[in-house]
């Protein structure tokens, strides 16, 4: 979020306007009290935040209050506003914009700027691509001075505000990289009065990889209330799961594998009512009875879900060793396993595999020899 | 004939005394693959015994290969420690380096891959990875975790960015067999991708038809796409995963993310039938375009 964003900025030396941020009408009045002439804007995870109307400007405190009681519960698209942030406001004289992004497509970084127009960027590369400079970055060369300095300049800079820009691109490079940042972006970058050069609003977008290495303070940026609390539990329990809006619970291994399932379960669901996937769940290579009772238990927690469809495919896990795995978790979950279960076990020792369920012959469970055929049998369990 | 490995490949293990490390080595064994010992700088000197042999741990990298003529290493060290063990082998000068290791910053990998690309690469280095399960050319060598049971040696060559759909499809194919599979990983960054593959595939003997495997998140399978147009004269058919994945969500793979309307699995599907790329629906449908491909010949 903006507040967020602007933290990593003053952390790293990028001048911008921390402000103050707030949960209630009442507060936005005392820090408006402060400020004087304001603004109040709409924290959430999403752009075009200022077109839904979550950002306004307030003259006086009591506008402020009308403005945060206003904002705070709006939905943008999608999400809900629980925080707003107050900032004095400091109308611009000019906007620019300035990003450093990984360039996934050539295996590097990449820096946009444009001095003409800041938050109307996307209208700007439309209608004017030649105002959005695009500079490479190597990232074994990184941005040093000498750097910053080529980037001002293609990104033609006014020479008022040229030294201070040279200074803030380091700046925010420094966030980029230190932060392990796959985005930062300053939109808009604006030139106030007195040609004071400043972040009036930004992002960052972190590295999940790098969080986990070696950032493990990016956690507090996680707001909970925001978090499905269904994946917030599978997070708890080190699963990777991701929810969905459908009826068939899906539990599978490895990344592609579950993917493919999502999507063969949606194309079975079109000759079943329209029925789709619930969840994205990948159980990893280790599918003991713990890891698949967590997994159910997460699953099953998920009300709109009518029937699962547990797809593995045991490469260097043995398929005797996930029916296991199964058994074990559904005397894990005893009563609380009451949705059908559709399994399809393939690869490795599969003729093993299968005769440990067809020997537990448990009433929830239904063997299926090809994953289209479970996907199949699944989706029309969950239209019942 | 096969790409990037053989039977004449002489392997190493960065990693080869962790968990991950010495049962792949095991696995890797049973393959046939060479394997010529292992690095691990605080065990330099001593042994493992891993699958009846005796293998010899070096201190670094450029020891292992003066000793046993190493060309290939293969690496299971920690995420925190992948992209000082990758720098390592570069400047030691192995020949390929395969990344097994899943979760390493995105801004390490694209600093190697920087490496990879500089005047400090005297010895060429080719890396596949991260994130990925490796290499196996059936019946010669494995260097990865991809299970050797699951196909033979055969006429298909199959490059994609996820492991198990890696399996699954040589699972589905294995009455035909496979020249080399080859996972190249799922993150953002990646040192082989589809078009690297695709070029050693079109020009390897052995390789009669490929199959292609793709996901949500970047435009490698367009890039793929272009290059299949102007390039490739062998049969390519196609599969994407991630149609039902919702914008702005990680599927597992850390690069596997549609972002706005770009990534997706439509798009990708599009721009591969757009060059005459048959695309399965489900991967036992692709397996099915495959098979038809092979009877007719």
């Amino acid at each position: 979020m903006e507040y967020q964003a602007k933290e990593l900025f003053a952390k790293h030396g990028v001048t911008t306007t921390l402000g103050t941020v707030v949960t209630t009408p009442e507060e936005a009045r005392s820090a408006a009290e402060e400020y004087g002439f304001c603004v109040v804007k709409a924290q959430v995870k999403a752009g075009g935040r200022g077109k839904a109307g979550g950002v306004k400007l307030a003259k006086t405190p009591d506008e402020a209050f009308e403005h945060a009681s206003n904002i705070l519960g709006m939905q943008i698209k999608g999400l809900t506003v629980n925080r707003v942030l107050v900032t004095p406001a400091t109308p611009p004289e000019e906007e620019y914009y300035f990003s450093f992004l990984l360039d996934r497509s050539n295996r590097q970084y990449l820096c946009i700027a444009s001095v003409e127009g800041g938050v109307e960027i996307e209208e700007v590369a439309k209608t004017n691509p030649d105002a959005v400079k695009q500079i490479a970055i190597d990232p074994g060369a990184g941005v040093d001075e000498a750097k910053a300095r080529e980037i001002a300049t293609e990104a033609k800079f006014p020479e008022a505000v040229f030294e201070q820009a040279v200074t803030m691109i380091q700046a925010l490079y420094t966030v980029f990289t230190e932060e392990d940042a796959t985005l930062v972006e300053v939109n808009p970058l604006a030139r106030l009065e007195g040609d004071k050069l400043e972040a009036l609003d930004g992002k960052v977008s972190l590295d999940d990889n790098a969080s986990e290495v070696r950032h493990h303070e990016h956690e507090a940026f996680e707001i909970s209330e925001e978090t499905d609390p269904l994946e917030a539990k599978a997070k708890a329990k080190g699963l990777n799961y991701v929810k969905l809006d459908g009826e068939v619970g899906i539990i599978g291994n490895g990344a592609g594998l579950v993917m493919s399932t999502l999507d063969v379960v949606a194309y079975a669901g079109e000759a079943h009512g329209g029925v789709k996937p619930a969840n994205f769940l990948d159980i990893g290579g280790g599918a003991n009875a713990e890891v698949m009772a967590n997994g159910l238990d997460v699953i099953l927690g998920d009300d709109q879900v009518k029937s699962v469809f547990v797809n593995v495919f045991g490469g260097i896990t043995a398929c005797d060793e996930v029916a296991n795995g199964i058994k074990g978790a559904l005397e894990i979950l005893g009563d609380q396993a009451t949705k059908p279960l559709v399994v399809r076990l393939d690869g490795n020792n599969v003729d093993k595999g299968r005769a440990i369920l067809d020997e537990l012959n448990h009433p929830l469970v239904t063997q299926v020899a090809t994953m289209d055929g479970a996907a199949d049998k699944a989706a029309e369990l969950a239209n019942g | 004939m096969s790409i990037y490995l053989n039977k004449d490949s002489k392997i190493i293990v960065q990693g080869i005394t962790g968990g991950m490390g010495s049962k792949h080595t095991t696995l890797m064994l049973d393959a046939g693959s060479d394997i010529v010992g292992g690095v691990n700088a605080r065990k330099a000197g001593t042994t493992v015994e891993l699958g009846g042999q005796e293998l010899p741990v070096y201190g670094t990298v450029k020891e292992a290969i003066a000793e046993t003529g190493a060309d290939v290493s293969v690496v299971f060290v920690p995420p925190a420690f992948t992209k000082d063990a990758c720098i390592e082998a570069i400047d030691a000068g192995i020949g390929l380096l395969v990344v097994i290791t899943e979760g390493v910053p995105v801004q390490d990998t694209a600093e190697v891959w920087s490496y990879l690309q500089s005047d400090a690469n005297t010895g060429g280095t080719r890396m596949i990875g991260p994130n990925c399960p490796g290499i196996i050319t059936p019946g010669e060598s494995l260097a990865g975790i991809t299970p050797h049971t699951i196909a033979g040696t055969g006429p298909i060559g199959l490059v994609s960015k996820s492991g198990t759909l890696t399996y699954q499809m040589m699972y589905e194919l294995k009455d035909f067999g496979f020249s080399t599979a080859i996972g190249i990983g799922g993150d953002p960054i990646v040192g082989t991708t589809h078009i690297d593959a695709l070029a050693a595939f079109e020009a390897d003997p052995a390789t009669e038809a490929i199959v292609m495997i793709g996901e949500i998140g970047g435009d490698a399978e367009e890039r793929a796409a272009a290059y299949i147009k102007d390039h490739v004269t062998k049969p390519v058919v196609g599969y994407v995963a991630g149609f039902t994945a919702p914008e702005g969500k990680t599927m597992g793979h850390a690069g596997a993310i549609v972002s706005g309307s770009s990534g997706t699995a439509a798009a990708k599907k599009e721009a591969l039938e757009a060059v005459g790329v048959k695309v399965g629906k489900t991967p036992s449908e692709t397996a099915a375009l495959m098979r038809e491909i092979l009877q007719s010949r």
